[in-house]
């Protein structure tokens, strides 16, 4: 969504006179025609949905480690997440709307992430926080699992933890995906289509279909 | 999920025996089996937990560890000494200070190690801004579990200035990586002991409003006052350290009990609690904040000058100015980066006071530049097991108010 100006002739006074003369009735045949088409914003559903879907996520209360600490902390007064309309944390899967994976994620702990997410009701996003959940991380090693192998993920954001504000960032990001206007496509950009470890659902609505080869 | 094999540990955790009968509850009641976690907002991480249940009073109650097991004992073993640091501080997620800390006395034990006195002084500052810091993690989010929705803001606004602190000593706000074999990263940078002192005056007032906001609140007083009781003969039998131990009554801190670092020099007082219950736990976690203040006013009163790492160049870095001019520093700083320091065959177990209790490292050496084994004792592990004896017959409402004042850190407990 743009905000525009209506036009340039209209400033803020005469506009609330307009208004006022339309409410008293004054207004008539052309003049009225013109309000009209001044007042009204045209959009389409999809796109307020849209809007209206990035303005009012709820968020899980879900923390894993050390990460944890820093999403409690966008709650905080400092980096104020409930100013985006995020900032309701619902505990339970069924009314939230986003899973921020903050933390490391262990082998035991997979399947319980992935039935939580299963839990979520569509549409549903999730964010990878920090390098573990991403990559693994600093451990690299026999006990966690990167989420991309399990979790369709939208937004990654990397840091050890991640400051308040890297979260926040990514949190913006996913709301511009959301609403329609991503600047992502990275993987057009370095030529990486195909390289998905999670296809997106089918069209019949079935199950997401994993690839063999997967974890 | 396919992919994943979870049959083992769902064998062994169907394997796990409910205390139904123990209560000897005949033919008329039943017994209910209630599931907490690992995904619950009261459960301070993915700790899982099987309560046994009469109505709504706890029979038994078993956790379930392990969610978020790391291997960093392992991942410890793979890295030369040097860069062991950064994944031990991850271990305890809250006291990452304390686990460095550890963690470094344990090699400067085994190298025979001197470190400098302004050193030491830096790591106390840094370790009490971290006790205080993990204690208004704890203060405000188990008030949340009571429905004092408000400490939350305040005990995070204040962490937030301490964050700041760190940051402008390391460049990091969690895992700072700031402690090192022989001393600390880098001195403290200029403005950096004004803030501090604002900071130190600032805190205890602060501390004071949280009092008022809790202890006038007739609900808090309710769910804490005569919650939950454990006598110290229990808890030292478990092996139960720090704040829930003092709240029992016995003054058992190895600040005061075995002086590690400098905290000999530093005149402070331990609180100690009377019944042992959740009340206590939390009176004695808000006075040691008063306390931490204290120690960190003293230290930064008396803060000596000198370097800030030990000289010895075998095993810390030379100053980045010395490898223009300096062959030797060059060499040095060449076996340091690439191979690291080599450590004398031994073991050594090097305990400290964590916010949570005795927080001890053990290291074993083997006369190469990897350790052996890295073995933490944390005191969230041993101090989750007097959660069984504190809530067995107690309501469900206390359980969860007790596991807030336990303050487990799940991070250090699977590790």
């Amino acid at each position: 969504m743009r905000r525009e100006r209506l036009g340039a002739s209209d400033d803020f006074r005469a506009r609330q006179l307009l208004a006022r003369d339309m409410l008293r009735g004054d207004l008539e045949g052309e003049a009225l025609e013109r309000y009209v088409e001044q007042s009204v914003l045209t959009t389409t559903v999809q796109k307020a949905v849209a809007w209206s879907q990035g303005n009012s996520i709820y968020p899980m209360t879900f923390g894993l480690a050390c990460c944890a600490i820093e999403m409690m902390s966008i709650v905080g007064a400092r980096v104020d997440v409930a100013r985006f309309g995020w900032g309701a944390f619902s505990a339970s899967p069924r009314q939230a709307d986003l899973l921020i994976l903050s933390g490391r994620v262990s082998v035991k702990m997979a399947p319980v992430v992935r039935r939580i997410y299963d839990q979520m009701l569509e549409p549903r996003w999730a964010i990878s926080m920090g390098a573990c959940c991403s990559s693994m991380g600093v451990f690299n090693n026999y006990a966690l699992v990167p989420s991309d192998k399990f979790l369709p993920i939208d937004v990654h954001v990397p840091g050890c933890p991640p400051r308040p504000e890297a979260l926040m960032h990514g949190i913006l990001r996913l709301r511009d995906k959301i609403q329609g206007h991503s600047p992502d496509g990275w993987r057009e950009r370095y030529d990486a289509v195909g390289t998905e470890e999670i296809l997106p659902p089918a069209a019949d609505g079935g199950s997401p279909e994993q690839e063999a080869s997967g974890a | 999920m396919s992919s994943l094999d979870t049959s083992s540990y769902r064998r062994r955790e169907e394997s796990i025996t409910y205390s139904a009968e123990s209560a000897g509850m005949g033919e008329t009641h039943e017994l209910l089996t209630l599931n907490i976690g690992p995904h619950h907002p009261a459960t301070h991480g993915v700790l899982r937990l099987l309560a046994t249940l009469e109505g709504e009073v706890v029979r038994d109650i078993k956790p379930i560890i392990g969610y978020v097991h790391t291997g960093i004992e392992k991942t410890a073993e793979q890295k030369a000494y040097w860069k062991v640091v950064p994944v031990i501080e991850r271990m305890d997620y809250l006291a990452y200070y304390f686990n460095s800390m550890a963690y470094c006395g344990a090699v400067e034990t085994l190298l025979e190690l001197e470190v400098p006195e302004r050193a030491q002084y830096l790591r106390v500052i840094h370790l009490e801004l971290n006790r205080i810091m993990s204690h208004l993690v704890w203060l405000g989010t188990s008030a949340l579990d009571l429905g004092a929705i408000s400490m939350f803001w305040y005990c995070f606004r204040e962490r937030e200035s301490i964050l700041d602190m760190f940051e402008m000593s390391s460049g990091q706000r969690m895992h700072t990586r700031y402690f090192q074999v022989g001393g600390v990263m880098e001195d403290i940078p200029p403005g950096f002991a004004a803030k501090l002192r604002r900071f130190c005056a600032e805190m205890p007032t602060r501390a004071d409003q949280y009092a008022d906001l809790l202890e006038k609140n007739q609900i808090v007083l309710e769910r804490l006052r005569g919650t939950c009781a454990l006598d110290q003969e229990t808890l030292l039998k478990i092996g139960v350290t720090g704040p829930l131990l003092r709240a029992a009554g016995n003054p058992w801190d190895l600040r005061k009990a075995h002086p590690y670092s400098c905290y000999d020099r530093f005149d402070f007082k331990i609180p100690v609690g009377t019944v042992g219950d959740n009340y206590d736990r939390y009176r004695v976690r808000h006075a040691e904040i008063y306390e931490s203040v204290k120690i960190i006013q003293q230290a930064l009163d008396g803060l000596p000058d000198g370097p800030h790492i030990t000289p010895n160049r075998k095993v810390s870095l030379p100053p980045r100015h010395e490898l223009a001019t300096s062959m030797e520093a060059l060499i040095h700083h060449f076996k340091l980066v690439t191979e690291g320091f080599r450590v004398p065959a031994g073991e050594a177990y090097y305990p400290i006071e964590g916010p949570r209790g005795e927080l001890g490292c053990f290291v074993r050496a083997d006369g190469s530049s990897k350790p052996a084994r890295v073995h933490m004792r944390d005191p969230s592990f041993v101090n989750l097991q007097a959660l069984a004896p504190m809530v067995r017959g107690s309501y469900i409402a206390d359980l969860i108010a007790t596991l807030a004042m336990l303050d487990p850190v799940l991070g250090g407990i699977d590790r």
